[in-house]
């Protein structure tokens, strides 16, 4: 006779835990609300409420020069989609509108601008509020082609006077040709919706079974471990899947966001962050037993690094050296990484290949803490 | 078969200790030798923190114990939890149920966990069905179902397969006496007719009585440990019937006797008085005579507890009071005449009348579902009436509420106190809550704290306190505005003998002073306390008057039900069979 209880698994039994969590999280109307209800509200508060894109943006321009050229580079702004523009004439003006958050941005042209412009030593001073550092920088971008358009027109209609222009400016985004931020916003929600799905569904389910003293009764019973895992993990695996499509669909149909890599890959890719995920969940409820307490940690833990310190919405090229030190040990980072690449840019195997490796460490690192953490001992 | 295979769980010095922040470790065992034999009921008997639960825990294989051995059916517990946990089944103190899940659902999910075939189903659910009386509500969800019937169906989910051992936690806390009989009947007879071993924990000493062999613990230590008989043979001689000469009610002759140092206990029983004596001898009191009587297991329990206690607890917990100014005892002051309460299509509370004057102690008893809570929540105006008066302490609670909630008090079921802060800070809370400033405010909380004896624990959280000082900081709580009205909702679920004595004494007390006392219990015995009781069922008044003249009414051929258990049985069944009669005839 063996001390150990030799751990063998039962389909059975794993078939009849599954269907007793999939029952109760149907009958639960406030897990379906979180499972599915909330994705689709995020979806349509991601795609059209919360948009990066800057259009229309109140701006400043002061020009005390009353020449035709000058006039000319002034109306570019005029006809720029991205701006509304209020024209003064003195600085001074403009700067307390620009105190006063009126206008965004202020574009000045000295009195004597063209006839600088002739001995090519013409300059544009272009101030911009830089409280919101990347809207500041998408303005500045917008300002730049707004001049570098008048400035590329004079070149062709062959008006210029002896010089070529003194500024030449071509700026391309890359992968976002259209710029357009639910592009990368999409990607950014799956990691979201995903997360939420997994880490704060789950981080309810093992402390409930404590809290209302069932795990007891059914800890007398021939279950192990094992199973008990895989059946709360397998019901909100459906319910990320479930996520997963709704976010796929609506990229496609609704926002038109572009799947330049595999679509196998990213629904691959997908479930295994899915199970990472699902996995923290359920460690932070077993580790604590208490509903209140998990969804707490569970929300700090997982949903708000997803949130902040995944490069979803800050870039992690221009954070603090220790925000990114952290947010290199978070695997939502990676996940985002690979998302984003393979919908924008195209399978890249060698940046997939690590982010994979990293989300597989992640998992198994979980799942054995899971283990760890659930025996079948009240104490 | 040899000697060691004779016992299906064998202890030997089990000792189990639970560490505690920042405190020193409690002792929930320790040093527990135990056996229990194939085929018997045993039970697992002690006041609160007893540890009871712990040593059904240590058997299931769901705790190790920290030194000593383990034995259950020839397997060491420590090391082979799970291949015990195969062969048994265990009820623990919440049932285990899923709420969320239908009673079909519960009971697939057991079956199919103890892997339990087709075929064996359908022999074995018929059998369930048969045994719970379940069949009617398999789609109903568990959440739904009334205690009693939670309790059957807890049981049902323990038996879909043949286990070799049960164990029960507790399994009757907080069911009335219908559910409670019927459980029994069930379990006693699948010890009786299949040979079944089952291990019980539990605070009703007739239940103990029940069984082929009774472990007493306290504090983790086994006081006693033998059958029934054994233990109540302690008690011989020491056990009389006391009566009052003159009209002296039982419970004004119960709270005299129990004060004296040479009564061991007294609680009201059948209009007389039961009484445990240090000596054989009867004592010598005026007007009061002493019948000899036989034991019953409760009364070699107290016997026990005593020796284990220097004083007599309840002496202690009269409470101190200020006479008040209004003593007129034949003041109204609980009104209710044709009380409705309806939920939808479902009526709750069928016209309902009754009157409670000053002073009086009166107890609303019925089973599981049968009104008590929705009428209680009514006459404290937690929940509006759908028709009908309700005057309480002159005040109209249909429109008056806040002004009739100045003179209550109110005690709810479950602990409703602040867990997370001190003893002191819970009841200076409740003090500001109820008004009470400064000084005023001080000396009430002094006098909570003296009488309820918690100036040990003034510091300690309430969370963390036993079972039976919650209770009483619970008390102590809404009476610090000194009401006119107590309304306590099931004070004494799960309290132990010594606990309810002293609660009873403390109400006595109250009541004595002018204090109105309402209260449910599920304890038949304890409506003896009362002056007037209400029987309830399914909504309806089905009896009311003194503790006497209810007996009296569910005797037959003019004799008395012999105790209140009885009676209220009684009552309660003969009107449900006019019921059912009545559907027939419709």
């Amino acid at each position: 006779m063996s001390d150990v209880h030799p751990p063998r698994l039962s389909w059975r039994r794993l078939r009849a835990l599954t269907v007793k969590e999939t029952r109760q999280l149907l009958r639960d109307k406030s897990n379906l609300m979180v499972g599915l209800f909330l994705p689709f509200v995020l979806i349509l508060v991601f795609g059209y409420g919360l948009s990066f894109d800057i259009t229309n943006a109140p701006v400043a321009i002061v020009s005390q020069d009353t020449s035709p050229t000058a006039k000319d580079v002034v109306s570019g702004f005029h006809l720029s989609p991205y701006f509304t523009v209020t024209q003064l004439n003195s600085m001074a003006e403009a700067q307390s509108l620009m105190r006063a958050g009126k206008v965004e941005a202020i574009v000045y042209l000295q009195s004597d601008f063209s006839r600088r412009l002739a001995a090519s030593d013409a300059t544009i001073q272009v101030l911009v509020n830089g409280v919101d550092a990347n809207r500041a920088r998408v303005l500045e971008g917008f300002a730049q082609g707004a001049i570098a358009q008048w400035s590329n027109k004079r070149a062709v209609s062959g008006a210029s006077m002896a010089p070529a222009p003194a500024v030449r400016l071509e700026t391309r985004l890359w992968f976002n040709e259209a710029n357009t931020s639910t592009h990368f916003l999409v990607p950014g929600l799956i990691v979201l919706i995903m997360t939420l799905n997994g880490a704060l569904l789950t981080s309810l389910v093992m402390a409930r079974e404590w809290e209302r003293g069932t795990l007891e009764s059914l800890f007398v019973t021939p279950i192990n471990t094992g199973e008990l895992i895989a059946s709360k993990l397998i019901p909100y695996f459906g319910v990320g899947l479930a996520g997963l499509t709704m976010c796929l669909l609506a990229g496609k149909f609704m926002f038109f966001v572009p799947i330049r890599g595999s679509l196998l890959l990213i629904v691959l890719i997908s479930m295994l962050y899915l199970l990472v995920s699902l996995s923290l969940g359920l460690l932070i409820s077993a580790a604590t037993k208490n509903q209140f307490l998990a969804s707490q940690i569970a929300l700090i833990t997982s949903f708000l690094p997803a949130l902040m310190l995944s490069g979803f919405i800050f870039d992690l090229r221009s954070v603090p050296a220790i925000v990114r030190a952290i947010s290199t040990v978070l695997p939502p980072t990676y996940y985002v990484e690979a998302l984003q690449t393979l919908f924008l840019a195209g399978n890249v195997p060698g940046l997939l290949i690590k982010d994979t490796a990293v989300l597989l460490t992640a998992a198994v690192v979980l799942f054995v803490l899971i283990r760890i953490n659930t025996k079948k001992q009240l104490v | 078969m040899n000697a060691a295979d004779d016992f299906i769980v064998r202890g030997d010095n089990l000792t189990k200790r639970f560490e505690r922040p920042k405190l020193d470790p409690v002792t929930a065992l320790n040093r527990v030798s135990f056996g229990a034999r194939p085929g018997a009921l045993i039970a697992l008997v002690g006041p609160d923190g007893a540890g009871k639960t712990t040593l059904l825990r240590l058997t299931a294989g769901l705790m190790r114990a920290d030194e000593g051995t383990l034995t259950v059916l020839g397997l060491d517990a420590a090391k082979q939890p799970q291949a015990i946990q195969d062969r048994i089944s265990y009820m623990p103190q919440r049932f285990g149920l899923y709420e969320d899940l239908s009673v079909q659902e519960n009971l697939d999910l057991y079956a199919d966990l103890h892997g339990v075939g087709p075929e064996q189903r359908a022999e074995r659910y018929p059998r369930l069905m048969e045994m719970t009386a379940l069949a009617p509500f398999l789609d109903r969800l568990a959440g739904k179902l009334s205690g009693g019937m939670k309790q059957k169906l807890g049981l049902a989910c323990t038996l879909v397969r043949s286990p070799e051992l049960l164990l029960l936690d507790e399994p009757t806390v907080g069911v009335d006496p219908l559910s409670r009989r019927e459980l029994w009947d069930i379990v006693s007879g699948l010890v009786e007719n299949e040979g079944l071993s089952v291990i019980v924990s539990t605070s009703y000493m007739d239940e103990a009585e029940r069984c082929a062999h009774v472990v007493v613990l306290h504090e983790g230590n086994v006081l006693a440990n033998g059958t029934p008989k054994e233990l109540m043979s302690r008690a011989t001689g020491h056990s009389f019937l006391a009566m009052s000469q003159r009209e002296t009610p039982a419970r004004k002759l119960q709270a005299d006797l129990i004060d004296r140092p040479d009564v061991i206990d007294a609680v009201p029983h059948g209009g007389q008085v039961r009484v445990v004596l240090g000596d054989r001898e009867p004592l010598s009191l005026q007007d009061v005579t002493f019948e000899p009587t036989p034991p019953i297991l409760e009364d070699s329990l107290m016997m026990l507890l005593r020796h284990k206690t220097d004083e007599q607890p309840a002496a202690n917990a009269a409470l101190e009071l200020s006479k008040k100014a209004s003593q007129d005892h034949s003041e109204v002051v609980i009104e209710v005449h044709d009380l409705v309460r309806k939920f939808g299509d479902f009526t709750a509370v069928n016209r309902t009348s009754f009157e409670v004057k000053r002073g009086e102690v009166f107890g609303l008893l019925g089973p599981n579902g049968a009104g008590k809570t929705t009428t209680f929540r009514m006459l404290c105006g937690l929940l509006p009436a759908t028709s009908g008066t309700l005057k309480v302490a002159g005040a109209d609670l249909r429109r008056a509420r806040a002004e009739a909630r100045q003179n209550i008090g109110y005690v709810a079921q479950k602990f409703s106190l602040y867990g997370d802060i001190s003893v002191l800070e819970n009841l200076q809370f409740f003090a500001g809550a109820y008004g009470l400033r400064n000084s005023r405010a001080a000396q009430r909380i002094e006098w909570a704290l003296d009488n309820f004896e918690l100036k040990e624990r003034v510091t300690s959280t309430a969370g963390s306190l036993p079972g039976g000082f919650q209770r009483r900081l619970a008390m102590a709580a809404a009476l610090l505005h000194e009401p006119a009205i107590v309304f306590l909702d099931e004070p004494t679920s799960g309290a132990d003998p010594l606990a309810r004595r002293e609660f009873w004494r403390r109400i006595g007390s109250l009541a004595d002073h002018g204090t109105t006392i309402v209260v449910t219990t599920h304890f038949m015995e304890e409506a003896e306390y009362c002056d007037r009781i209400m029987i309830q069922d399914a909504g309806t008044m089905l009896a009311i008057g003194t503790p006497e003249e209810v007996r009296r009414q569910a005797g037959s051929g003019g004799e008395p039900a012999h105790s209140m258990e009885d009676a209220f049985i009684g009552i309660v069944e003969q009107a449900r069979e006019r019921a059912q009669r009545q559907d027939h005839a419709a």
